[in-house]
């Protein structure tokens, strides 16, 4: 490849809009294809009808189809669709954000430890049956514990003025590992709530609501709009700490706003649908080697491309698979692996260079 | 357009690395920082370039204290070029070099063509163009840093401070980086402000010089008035001889060690 091959400025721009149309169509499709897929097969057509009818308020569109289906579609699985596709999105801006400030590739909010931490917190809150904060009391008590994680692992890893990766991942698997005792005592005191800790553990999409699918949209958009705001700032501080504020970032505040706001998306995740690892550390990846590190194209892609792939896998395990996988058993069995490819890949690049 | 430093000290917790010290810079000179390892200089340049706060005394640019200067502004009049510099994400050389548009462009505004003209010119004198496609993080080190260096030409500070920014360079790139940075300052009336390691490139390309030592200024002047024998050995405890060349007139070091 020669250097003038590349023409500059024009080709990411050309790149990021063919990824977003093509990521976009993909989530598109997969709403209504997964709408369709399940105990009551439904055809796509048929799903277009029943949101058309919705959305448009007009209901001569179901004329002569069974009464059942629209109640499926828009009552069971559309809620549990756009939750799985909110969280996909939340926990990869979430995995970006964190790599992009800790300016560590391998970070994520599973590795961590932010989402036992969340996990941890939301279980204490629903255990104590605290419910002074009314509906917002579970999700606030992840965001505490989250927040309080993310502080001890910053804390045990910091050494000199950066997080060297082995540091800030060893950190995290240690605070999760006392986390998930901690969990599993809450769980042995539990009794009858048992299967709600279990739940958190493993992660799971079933049975949730509108109310879920609305709050966990929510903070997917609204985390990607304080995400966006700082995407050029993120850019920056990829060069270092002292260029990014020889170039007008002040990097304390930006560190601060960022890791609170990538806490608190992985909280409200956590709050809703348990632990789900993997899709944080690796959506990032995959759209960092397709579209390439600016932020500014980097978050939406990552947005997208979490939610296309938690649909996916979520929809595998409710309507493909003889029987329901937990959500989380399923990301980890399938990230973990490739996990283990990159951190290998980055050992021998660091024995190369750096 | 000068800096004036009154009485400034700085201390990382109860360690004091800077103590007072008073000194000028006058805008379109080039200043070199020459001190033992650990003596503060760093922390110098970070100070003049705004990022941290003094312990005391003051530093005043264009006649103000220099926090009172709003951020994005200095971002545009000051650009400072660090030692070390990794990255770990993949991007191209070309975009490193255009972030130093980033203070001149608005949040959401899009480089325009002035600003891609801005960023040829600097990979082009740092001798980057040629692969300015490839990923930073493929490059050697010392590729990385003139891209660094390019990066802080496209800033178009009137500021340049350069922290040890030809330590990984050849002698050939590094003559050619130095060689750019002093054409800024005789033809763009740039100031250029460089910590460097080495006497001679220091005696080759600066001014006036700074010597520092254990966070006190020893004495800083004209390099040929300050670049002596007895101040390389106060400040480096080392025996070395300084000579004049009859070429080129400056000043050059040769060390001596005990056989």
């Amino acid at each position: 490849m020669t250097p003038q091959s590349i023409p500059r400025s024009r080709r990411p721009l050309a790149r990021f809009l063919f990824w977003s149309v093509l990521l976009g169509a993909a989530l598109l499709a997969a709403v209504i294809v997964s709408s369709g897929l399940g105990f009551v097969p439904i055809g796509p057509g048929d799903v277009g009808r029943i949101l058309a009818a919705r959305l448009l308020d007009d209901p001569s569109r179901l004329a002569g189809m069974d009464p059942l289906l629209p109640a499926v579609v828009l009552d069971v699985r559309l809620p549990r669709i756009l939750t799985a596709a909110a969280v996909g999105a939340a926990l990869a801006l979430s995995g970006t954000v964190f790599q992009g400030i800790l300016r560590n590739p391998l970070a994520d909010p599973y590795t961590l430890g932010v989402s036992a931490g969340a996990a941890f917190g939301a279980a204490v809150a629903l255990l104590l049956n605290i419910g002074a904060l009314g509906q917002f009391s579970v999700p606030l008590f992840a965001f505490g514990g989250a927040g309080a994680t993310l502080a001890a692992v910053i804390y045990l890893s910091a050494s000199g003025g950066g997080f060297s990766s082995n540091n800030l991942i060893l950190s995290g698997v240690i605070v999760a590992a006392i986390l998930a005792a901690a969990l599993s005592f809450l769980k042995y005191l539990a009794d009858e709530q048992v299967s709600v800790i279990v739940f958190w553990l493993m992660g799971s999409f079933a049975a949730k609501t509108w109310p879920d699918a609305g709050l966990t949209l929510a903070t997917a958009i609204g985390g990607l709009l304080a995400a966006l705001y700082f995407a050029r700032d993120l850019n920056l501080l990829a060069l270092g700490e002292r260029s990014a504020a020889s170039l007008g970032v002040d990097t304390g505040r930006l560190t601060l706003i960022l890791l609170g706001a990538a806490s608190l998306m992985a909280a409200v995740c956590v709050s809703v649908s348990g632990i789900i690892g993997f899709v944080g550390l690796l959506v990032p990846h995959m759209m960092r080697a397709l579209a390439g590190p600016d932020h500014r194209g980097l978050l939406p892609l990552a947005a997208l491309a979490g939610a296309l792939l938690m649909l996916a896998a979520d929809t595998l395990t409710r309507a493909v698979l003889p029987s329901e996988v937990p959500i989380g058993v399923l990301t980890a069995l399938i990230g973990g692996p490739v996990f283990c490819v990159i951190f290998r890949r980055r050992q021998m690049a660091a024995i190369g260079g750096a | 357009m000068s800096f004036r430093i009154e009485n400034l000290s700085f201390a990382y917790g109860t360690r004091t690395v800077l103590e007072g010290l008073d000194f000028a810079l006058e805008a379109g000179r080039f200043y070199g920082l020459v001190g033992p390892n650990g003596c503060g200089k760093s922390t110098l340049l970070d100070l003049l370039a705004g990022h941290r706060r003094p312990a005391h005394g003051r530093i005043l640019y264009r006649q103000q204290p220099i926090e009172s200067h709003g951020r994005r502004r200095l971002s545009r009049e000051l650009a400072l070029v660090p030692q070390d510099f990794y990255i770990n994400f993949p991007f191209r050389v070309e975009e490193v070099v255009m972030m130093g548009r980033y203070p001149h462009l608005g949040r959401f505004a899009r480089a325009g063509v002035a600003d891609w003209q801005r960023v040829d010119a600097a990979m082009a004198r740092t001798g980057i163009a040629a692969f300015r496609g490839r990923l930073v993080s493929e490059l050697s080190g010392g590729e990385r840093q003139r891209v660094v260096i390019a990066r802080a030409l496209a800033q178009d500070a009137a500021w340049l401070f350069l922290d040890e920014a030809t330590s990984n360079l050849d002698v050939n790139h590094a003559l050619a980086v130095l060689g750019q940075v002093r054409r800024s300052v005789r033809q763009e009336g740039k100031t250029a402000v460089a910590v460097l390691q080495d006497l001679n490139l220091a005696a080759l390309f600066c001014d006036e010089l700074l010597l520092l030592k254990q966070g006190r200024l020893v004495t800083a002047g004209p390099t040929a008035e300050v670049l002596t024998a007895a101040n390389i050995r106060r400040l480096f405890e080392v025996d070395a001889r300084v000579a004049r060349d009859p070429e080129s007139g400056s000043r050059h070091v040769v060390f001596r060690v005990a056989p």
